[in-house]
Order: C-alpha cells, then sequence, then structure tokens
C-alpha cells in the first residue's frame, strides 16, 4: 500500500480541483478547497510518517517496472517538500477565504490553486525525468491561470513575461532531456545515475548538464535568468504570490538539488564551481535590486532571488554540511517567505496600498500585525534565535569549513543588506505617519475579512519561531537529508528494486 | 464566414469528423489512436462547425461550456486511475475484464478502465481546444 501513501498528496488536489471547479458557483466551492487542503496535509504527513520508518519509499505506477513506467519516490528531501507544500497550501487555502473576492471565486480560482498545488507535488515526488517535465507544465498552466485571473492590465503584462520565460526554460529543459535520453536510454533518475556514470561522451553529459542547469535556473530564478520574477509577482492577488514566492522557485532549487546530487556528479570540479559563482551573484543582485524598490511586494520578489543563492549555495559547496544547510534554508524560506506575503495583503488591506510611500502608521494603529511582521522579516535577515538564523550559520560555517572565506563574507554581507530592506519596510510601513492621514486600525476591514487573512499569519509565525528556539529536530532531519543527497545509494535500490 | 457551399459542406464534414474521432477514441491502446488524438478530432469537428455557423451557434450545439467539459474528463481521468486501488494495485493500473474469451485475440470485446482514462483524456482535450478556441473567435 506504499504506493497509494505517495499518490495520495497528488490525488487530492487533483480531485479537489475537480469538485471546486463544479461548485464554483456555489459558496461550498471555498470549503471544498480547504477541506481538499486540510486532507492534502493529512495525506502528506502519512507520507512522512512513512518515510521516517522505512527510510526511502518508491512505487511504481501502473505497475510498470523501474525504469520504464513512472517511479513515485519520497526520501527525506522529497517528503519535506510535500509536508510544506501541503503547510502552505493550507495557510494560503484559509487566507483565500478572507481575501479572494466572488468574483474571482467564479473564474475558478480554487480548481486553478489545487491544480497548482498538484503539480508543486508531483514535482517533488517524481523519479522520473520526463514526468518532472509535466508537473513543470501543470505548475506553469495553472500558474498563469492564477497569475492572470482577474485580468487587469499589469496582471496580463507581468503574465505574458512570466509565461514566454518560462516556456523558454522549459524547452531548455526539454531540449536536455530529449538529448540525454539520446546518449543513455533512460530517463528514470535512479537508473541514470549510472547510466550517465558510464556514458562514453562525458563532455556531451557536462553540456546536457549545463542545460538542465539553465532550465532549472530560470525556474528558480538564480542569476541572470531571474528577471521574469520581479516583473510578475507583485500583480496577481496575495494568495496567490505567497504560493508562487513560497513555493514555486523552489521547485526549481529541487530539481537542481536532485539531478546536481543524483545524477550530474561527473564533473563536480566544472558545473558546481559555476554554481557557487551563480549563487553569489544571485544573492548580490537580489538584494541590492530590493534597495532601489520603494514597493512592499517588489522589495519581497527581490528578496526571493537573493535567498534562492543561498540555496544553490548549499548545493554548490557540496559538502554534508553546506546540503544539509541548503535543506534546512529551503524549508525555512518557504515559511517565512509565504508568510511575508500574506503580511502584505493585510498592510494592503488596512493602509490601502502596497507602495511604501502611501502607506504608514501601521504599528501605532496594529501592534499585533507589527510584531507578526517582525517574526518572518527578522528570520528571513537571520537574527538569532529565528529560523533564518540556523539555515544562514550552517552555510556559512559550511564555506568557513572549505576556507572559502570570499563565499562566507558574501554570505554575511548579503545578510546584513537584507536587513536594511526590512528595516525599510518596517520604517516606511509601520513607523512613519500614514500620508494621507489614515488611522489603519484592524477594524477598518470586517472581522469576516480579517479572521481568515490573520489565522495562517500567526500560524507560520509560530513555525518559525518554534523552528528557530528547537532547531534540533529539524537540524537532524536535514543532516539525514542530506546525507541521502550525498550517498543516494538508498535512493537508486528503492527505485530500481522496488515492487508494487 | 458566409458560404454557402462551406455551410452546406460542413455539415457532413462535422458529422464525419466527429464519427472519425470516436472511432479514434475507442480503437486506442491496441492499435494506433486513443483519448488524445480522438479529443482533437472532435475539436475540429466543432470548430469547423463554429466557422460554418458562427461560434454563438456552436457554443449552443455544446450545450456546456469547455471548461467543464475538460474539467469533468479530470475527474474522469483521476477516478479510472483510482479504481485500481479496490484491486490492491498501484495508482492507475489498468483493469481489463474480457467477455468473452482472455485475451485481446481470443475476446469478443472488453471492459477496462483504460477506456475510461482514454475518455477521460479525449474530454479534456475536447474542452481545453475548444475554451481556446473559443476565446479566440470572440476577440476576432
Amino acid at each position: 500500500m506504499t504506493s497509494w501513501l505517495l499518490v495520495m498528496p497528488i490525488a487530492v488536489p487533483f480531485a479537489t480541483a475537480v469538485l471546486a471547479y463544479l461548485m464554483r458557483r456555489a459558496p461550498s466551492g471555498r470549503w471544498i478547497s480547504l477541506t481538499g487542503s486540510v486532507l492534502s496535509l493529512v495525506a502528506s504527513i502519512a507520507l512522512l510518517i512513512a518515510v521516517l520508518n522505512e527510510g526511502v519509499i518508491a512505487a511504481q505506477m501502473s505497475n510498470w517496472d523501474a525504469p520504464f513506467g513512472i517511479t513515485l519516490v519520497a526520501d527525506y528531501l522529497g517528503v519535506v517538500m510535500v509536508v510544506i507544500t501541503a503547510i502552505t497550501g493550507l495557510a494560503t487555502a484559509v487566507y483565500a477565504l478572507g481575501e479572494i473576492p466572488e468574483r474571482i471565486e467564479h473564474l475558478g480560482y480554487h480548481a486553478l490553486f489545487q491544480t497548482l498545488i498538484a503539480g508543486v507535488t508531483g514535482a517533488f515526488l517524481t523519479g522520473d525525468l520526463f514526468n518532472l517535465y509535466v508537473w513543470f507544465e501543470v505548475m506553469l498552466i495553472s500558474s498563469f491561470g492564477l497569475l492572470v485571473l482577474g485580468g487587469t492590465r499589469e496582471q496580463l503584462d507581468a503574465g505574458i513575461k512570466y509565461v514566454a520565460l518560462n516556456l523558454v526554460s522549459t524547452i531548455i529543459f526539454l531540449s536536455g532531456i530529449g538529448l540525454l535520453y539520446g546518449v543513455t536510454g533512460t530517463l528514470n533518475m535512479a537508473d541514470l545515475r549510472e547510466a550517465v556514470a558510464n556514458a562514453e561522451d562525458q563532455t556531451l553529459i557536462t553540456v546536457i548538464a549545463m542545460m538542465f542547469m539553465v532550465g532549472f535556473g530560470v525556474k528558480a530564478g538564480v542569476f541572470p535568468l531571474f528577471f521574469w520574477l520581479p516583473a510578475s509577482y507583485h500583480t496577481p492577488t496575495f494568495a496567490v504570490s505567497a504560493v508562487f514566492a513560497g513555493l514555486l522557485t523552489k521547485v526549481g532549487v529541487y530539481a537542481m538539488m536532485r539531478m546536481f546530487t543524483l545524477v550530474f556528479v561527473g564533473d563536480v570540479g566544472f558545473t558546481h564551481e559555476i554554481l557557487i559563482w551563480v549563487s553569489l551573484l544571485t544573492m548580490l543582485t537580489g538584494v541590492l535590486g530590493a534597495a532601489a524598490q520603494t514597493d512592499f511586494r517588489k522589495i519581497l520578489s527581490f528578496h526571493i532571488i537573493s535567498q534562492i543563492g543561498y540555496m544553490t549555495l548549499g548545493l554548490a559547496l557540496y559538502t554534508p554540511l553546506a546540503l544539509m544547510g541548503g535543506v534546512f534554508y529551503l524549508v525555512h524560506h518557504i515559511i517565512v517567505k509565504a508568510n511575508l506575503f500574506l503580511v502584505s495583503g493585510v498592510a494592503n488591506k488596512l493602509a490601502g496600498s502596497t507602495d511604501l510611500r502611501r502607506i504608514g502608521g501601521l504599528y501605532k494603529s496594529s501592534p499585533f500585525l507589527a510584531a507578526l511582521f517582525i517574526v518572518p522579516a527578522f528570520s528571513l535577515a537571520g537574527f538569532p534565535p529565528l529560523s533564518g538564523f540556523w539555515a544562514k550559520y550552517l552555510i556559512v560555517k559550511a564555506a568557513i569549513e572549505l576556507d572559502a572565506w570570499f563565499v562566507a563574507f558574501i554570505a554575511l554581507f548579503v545578510g546584513l543588506l537584507t536587513i536594511f530592506s526590512m528595516t525599510k519596510i518596517w520604517g516606511m510601513a509601520f513607523w512613519k505617519p500614514h500620508p494621507d492621514g489614515i488611522d489603519p486600525v484592524p477594524e477598518r476591514v470586517p472581522a469576516k475579512i480579517r479572521v481568515p487573512m490573520m489565522l495562517p499569519i500567526i500560524g507560520l509565525a509560530i513555525m518559525t519561531v518554534v523552528i528557530g528556539f528547537f532547531p534540533e529536530p529539524f537540524v537532524q532531519f536535514a543532516e539525514t537529508a542530506a546525507t541521502q543527497l550525498l550517498d543516494p545509494s538508498d535512493y537508486v535500490t528503492t527505485v530500481l528494486g522496488a515492487q508494487r | 464566414m458566409n458560404s454557402i457551399i462551406f455551410t452546406a459542406g460542413a455539415r457532413i464534414l462535422v458529422a464525419l469528423l466527429f464519427v472519425f474521432s470516436l472511432f479514434m477514441l475507442l480503437r486506442g491502446h491496441h492499435l494506433p489512436g486513443g483519448g488524445f488524438i480522438g479529443g482533437l478530432l472532435g475539436a475540429v469537428a466543432f470548430i469547423v462547425y463554429s466557422l460554418a455557423c458562427g461560434p454563438a451557434e456552436a457554443k449552443s450545439a455544446l450545450r456546456v461550456s469547455p471548461e467543464g467539459i475538460a474539467i469533468v474528463g479530470l475527474g474522469i481521468a483521476l477516478v479510472a486511475g483510482l479504481v485500481s486501488f479496490l484491486f490492491g494495485d498501484p495508482f492507475f493500473t489498468g483493469q481489463w475484464y474480457w467477455v468473452g474469451g482472455d485475451s485481446y485475440e481470443t475476446s469478443l470485446f472488453s471492459l477496462n478502465t483504460v477506456l475510461v482514462f482514454d475518455i477521460g483524456v479525449y474530454l479534456v482535450v475536447l474542452g481545453s481546444i475548444l475554451s481556446l478556441a473559443y476565446a479566440f473567435e470572440e476577440e476576432t
């Protein structure tokens, strides 16, 4: 029955999407979506428990044995991403109860949202490269739909940029898959590990590896391929931008981590060296780009880019400690970043805009919201004892252990600049008085909207604090995940030997 | 488009395309064909019809919204995958019941979940292509 444990986190959101679409004009549509998100979380926790008990688990869909059929695999990294996807999905589903107007619900918001969650989950669970491409497409189509729902001018402009650039990335990725299949004759990731190592033409393999790096790089938003991200993330509804910010780029990072630990490890000196420089430039350009912005969500969007750099840096340094830091960073960042976007939505509702120059006074009028902003914002900047501190600590320590002082210096320097941006939001949105003299007290928004919007923010902030104060189990989990990544023999034998 | 020849020809063409699309759907799995190509042909039939008689007429001939067709198709495909749970097999394992025999060669016909899945695919393709095509026709 392991097979069904692996399927459920994908099948539940799909089923929810179908029902939610059919019920999109009735109020029950949103409750179906919420129930589906709860069930997804239950399913993914069941999978987590199974992985904690049995280690890597795999199943062959349709009963076609690997490497011919589609394999679903969950190792520590895969399963933690599935759980965190379900958590983010639930948080934004609750938030959507307050934020999403009926007009957008009628267009099928909940169905697209659940399909997006299904796509992301599928990408984390699949053990087949072509299937990964299919999940990328599912994500792309549903996220494009979510991005343009509402149909304003800015949204369509953002949507075109988003889709055009992501299609380019997908085409590069697909060409890479085609070439790889031509060279090795297999697309099962576990099978590829050996097939790639034994391939005659290692130069061609390196070329293919670089195609994958570019393809995933666009998805992840690394330097210099990130420009679609700040062009689009500030336009959709806040619930949507929180899911995008939390999950979409991380799928790119995850795919990179998977491929460059499992398959493309023949020339680590070359591929991962490039990745180090890409990561450093990503961190720097992201944080400098943010410094120039004055829109709440645009600042946060640029920070996604800068933080992506830390995660790919964890992969690029390629030591157990660095990968452990990368995995920890991935999880911490999803919670924190989604939360910051949710906070920006509440700030928008209370103060009337996301343009920092046109809002203010939130600290005086809504001190509770201010406190809830402080937690993820300072976690993002890496203040002890919040979760971001441990994530940065692990990465920097890994760099120092390698005597990569320059890398460590940049990592700390970018952290410093992150504080600058966060204090900028703090100063302009929370501290300074509102320029129009509006008093943005919470009571300006009816409780029916306010409560569902605040609940997920509180929940995610509590998670950030918990990870910060009790990092031990999370760090241990990340350590096991990193060990499995560096030595995927379990992964390979489980996939290729998995029956039923 | 106001051409009598095209409008008259379309009636026959639409019927032929539709029969052919169902034929392609049903012969799939064992022979070239299947839900995807069948759905495309079905969509072509409706597009020809809407070119001949106008999008409004074509929409009322379809009776339900194309998006609805697509999402119901997705549901049918999903259900076809879930059936194998009852038989203790992994997701999407095809379940076959042969009528009058025990294999493709010896039996008259078969009842199976693979065809159900293909019908789902057929509806998804038909619905999504039509919703695209109708959106474009409304623009111009």
